[in-house]
């Protein structure tokens, strides 16, 4: 008699019903086709049904309208735009000034909501009851009052341009925004780009050199006066050898509004801060949960290796902490990116504004449009969504989990 | 089936026993439980998902149902009116919660051809930018919300103008202390306006032909616009001049703002209903010529009653003491009785809510009967 292992039975079939059919074997199988099938025709029949009723009422319908004029104007466009671009062209325009919102409020909310989430842990009684009072102040009042808020209650009380708050002639606020003298590049921007560019270069390979050294021999290697020179110094030779890079406009008040020079429009401005206010309270509440997961322990221990207490934070309380406030975090980003289509109410021109808003009226094609919005918030929300699992995944590595 | 008690099964299961955990909340393929308990939960999960999904089609296939607006309003025992969100003198609630205006009397007109009764209807506000996806999805019989007949919205949105109940035009409302006089006189400046409005564009048409630069700030609804204009954010309010009109009331010192002489564009406001049925569309299109060729015949709210006993052929053709025309679009013989009796004919309608008799006060102008130098001109009831 062989004593050697018997080989397995072929499990393919088995192995294949369990994986379709789980405990239910082949009647699950069938159960799920039926469900697939099922599913497919229920989304085949929503579809036709709406075809249907729309070709009986004839409702224009598909996406030939995207080719046509739009010929309405919008207030803040981040490519060049007029009335008689299509509407594809106000497609973009809305997707940019959405992502523009988003991307500076999610930087915004960031940078308050670890301020205020570290200023409630802090030992001084006054800053922890303030950074309190914040939160339970900012969180409980709802979003679009806040932005309702900061539109009419702040912004527009700001003077008329002919009165504008002015610093020396070359910054203005007054109601309609903020206006800055503008940039105007010469012939030298581009090479004095490049400089920085190659400067940006250098300094990242010396840190990465001075880190390799540390790390390899133990040697601390000063590199700041490289990162200095290369920053700074470079740039400012080429510009020096070719001429200024940029020169500044000033802005000219002329008849209702200022001509030249660069506008922030108040509607942006409300929307940021409304959206980045409101987000920071939660972001605050996420941080110090994740900083109080963090066991005392760990901040005994780096104490008593003699870290300093700044130190201590940095290296080894934030990098845990990071684990528990990244999901919490990347949903905060999520409802900020979607919640900035409120900027309809103070006439901010996003995408919901100005495509699932005004396009709409004017062509009527609700469906497609609705379709198209939607479609961009989700893939707008996926990829957020994605690079935080990323940048949580980069950080699980980091502290030697996977 | 056997009849087996969850809760007592409930621990056999490997989940309940604590030997398998759950991976995000999926019962792992191979994980065994009592074999009666299995089929408990899935027969239970799956009833409800069947239940579920059958509701869910019964519920969009009976969407696709044919279109009879008028038997649906009957059964309903009111019309569902589009209104605009608060416009005095055209559509807006007084301090009793009663709507009134020019608008609001087209569909109480329409609500007492069908029931005999003006008060019959429920007024659904909208803002401009959602009226017509209101109308198409059938949330409302009838939209009389200021609307501008134009072309593609009679044909690509899958509606029908009905007529015209006011010739509007559209123009621009600024503050005096601008010393503003003309419209040409606005290159450069901020303009508020409502989305989703024929304004929108008519203000890009009119900057653009003249070659005037303009900053427009664009609101979903009126209040926000005339609050932005309010605070100073824009130079110049535009709209159709009756609603710069209306909304002037609202300011806060209506004195201190002028409307600009120039009228930039044609404004039909009139009642709107969706495509495909044309016997509705025949009562909403007729229930207005009615009240127009009411005033045209002299018939008011008070001498009606007396009208009836008249001699003279057409009237007792309109007002349905000879013929059937009424009983033709699917209403009663005294249709237009009814609808004058409710409302009063157009002109009572125009002079109690935006005309002389208003607090708007506008004059009659183009909306003057077509025999009076007007362009009001119905066709006659036979």
């Amino acid at each position: 008699m062989a004593i050697g292992s018997r080989p397995p039975p072929p499990q393919f079939w088995p192995k294949l019903r369990r994986v379709l059919g789980g405990q239910t074997g082949w009647g699950g199988v069938l159960g799920q086709l039926v469900l697939v099938a099922f599913v497919v025709w229920l989304g085949y029949e929503i579809v036709a049904n709406a075809r249907a009723n729309m070709q009986a009422q004839r409702i224009a319908s598909g996406f030939g309208f995207l080719s046509q004029t739009a010929g309405f104007g919008v207030s803040q466009a981040l490519i060049p735009y007029s009335e008689s671009d299509s509407y594809t062209r106000v497609f973009v325009v809305g997707l940019l000034n959405t992502l523009l919102v988003s991307a500076i409020g999610v930087a915004l909310a960031t940078v308050i909501g670890f301020a205020i989430g570290l200023g409630r842990l802090s030992p001084n009684w006054l800053l922890a009851r303030l950074a309190g009072a914040y939160v339970e102040i900012v969180r409980n009042l709802p979003l679009l009052f806040q932005l309702l808020f900061w539109y009419l209650a702040v912004l527009a009380t700001l003077p008329n341009p002919r009165q504008s708050i002015t610093l020396l002639g070359w910054v203005f606020l007054n109601n309609r925004g903020f206006v800055v003298a503008e940039p105007v590049a010469h012939a030298s921007f581009w090479p004095v780009a490049l400089a920085l560019g190659i400067g940006v270069g250098i300094a990242f390979a010396a840190h990465a050199l001075a880190r390799k050294a540390l790390f390899d021999n133990g040697r601390v290697l000063r590199i700041w006066p490289v990162v200095l020179g290369s920053l700074v110094g470079l740039p400012l030779v080429v510009a020096l050898a070719l001429g200024a890079p940029l020169s500044f406009e000033a802005p000219v008040l002329k008849g209702f509004n200022f001509v030249g020079g660069l506008r922030i429009i108040p509607e942006f401005v409300a929307l940021t801060l409304a959206l980045s206010i409101y987000t920071a309270a939660f972001i605050a509440e996420i941080v110090r949960a994740g900083i109080l997961a963090v066991n005392r322990g760990q901040m005994e221990a780096g104490s008593s290796l003699g870290l300093s207490c700044g130190a201590t934070l940095r290296l080894i309380v934030v990098p845990q902490a990071l684990r528990v406030i990244l999901p919490p975090l990347t949903n905060q980003y999520l409802n900020l990116t979607k919640n900035s289509s409120l900027a309809v109410a103070v006439g901010y021109p996003d995408l919901f504004s100005v495509f699932a808003g005004t396009t709409l009226s004017q062509t009527g094609q609700a469906v497609e449009i609705i379709v198209i919005t939607m479609g961009v918030y989700l893939l707008i929300s996926l990829i957020t969504s994605a690079a935080m699992s990323f940048y949580g995944w980069r950080v699980g590595m980091g502290l030697g989990a996977t | 089936m056997v009849a087996v008690n969850p809760l007592t099964c409930l621990p056999h299961h490997p989940v309940m026993r604590g030997t398998v955990d759950l991976p995000r909340g999926r019962i792992r393929p191979g994980a065994r439980g009592h074999p009666q308990c299995r089929v408990i939960l899935k027969g239970c999960v799956m009833k409800r998902l069947l239940v579920a999904m059958l509701a869910f089609v019964a519920a969009t296939v009976s969407q696709s149902a044919g279109a009879q607006t008028l038997k649906t309003v009957k059964d309903r025992g009111s019309l569902s009116c589009g209104v605009s969100q608060g416009l005095p003198g055209f559509s807006a609630p007084d301090d009793k919660g009663n709507w009134t205006g020019l608008d609001v009397d087209v569909c109480r007109a329409v609500a007492a051809a069908i029931f005999d009764d003006p008060t019959k209807v429920k007024f659904v506000p909208l803002s401009a930018k959602d009226r017509f996806t209101a109308l198409q999805s059938g949330e409302i019989d009838v939209l009389s919300r200021n609307t501008t007949w134009t072309s593609s919205r009679d044909t690509s949105l899958g509606l029908n103008f009905t007529g015209v109940n006011y010739y509007d035009g559209q123009g621009f409302l600024v503050r005096k202390s601008l010393k503003v006089n003309s419209a040409l006189e606005l290159n450069g400046a901020s303009v508020c306006v409502q989305t989703g409005t024929t304004n929108e564009q008519n203000l890009a048409d009119y900057f653009k032909s003249n070659n005037m630069r303009y900053e427009v700030i664009a609101f979903a609804s009126a209040d926000e616009t005339v609050k932005a204009y309010e605070s100073g954010r824009c130079d110049a309010f535009t709209s159709d001049v009756s609603q710069l009109y209306s909304e002037r009331l609202k300011l806060a010192a209506p004195s201190d703002h002028a409307v600009l002489p120039e009228v930039i564009s044609k404004e039909p406001l009139g009642p709107v209903v969706r495509h495909g049925d044309d016997q509705w569309f025949d009562i909403v299109k007729w229930t207005l010529f009615a009240m127009i060729d009411a005033e045209e015949l002299d018939i008011t709210q008070k001498n009606v009653e007396s009208k009836l006993r008249t001699d003279n052929p057409e009237i007792k053709r309109v007002l349905g003491s000879d013929g059937n025309l009424g009983e033709q679009l699917g209403l009663t013989k005294d249709w237009v009785v009814r609808i004058v009796r409710g409302v009063g004919n157009y002109g009572e309608s125009f002079d109690r809510n935006v005309g002389p008799g208003s607090k708007l006060g506008i004059s009659r102008g183009l909306n003057r009967l077509w025999n009076q130098g007007g362009v009001q001109y119905a066709p006659p009831i036979r």
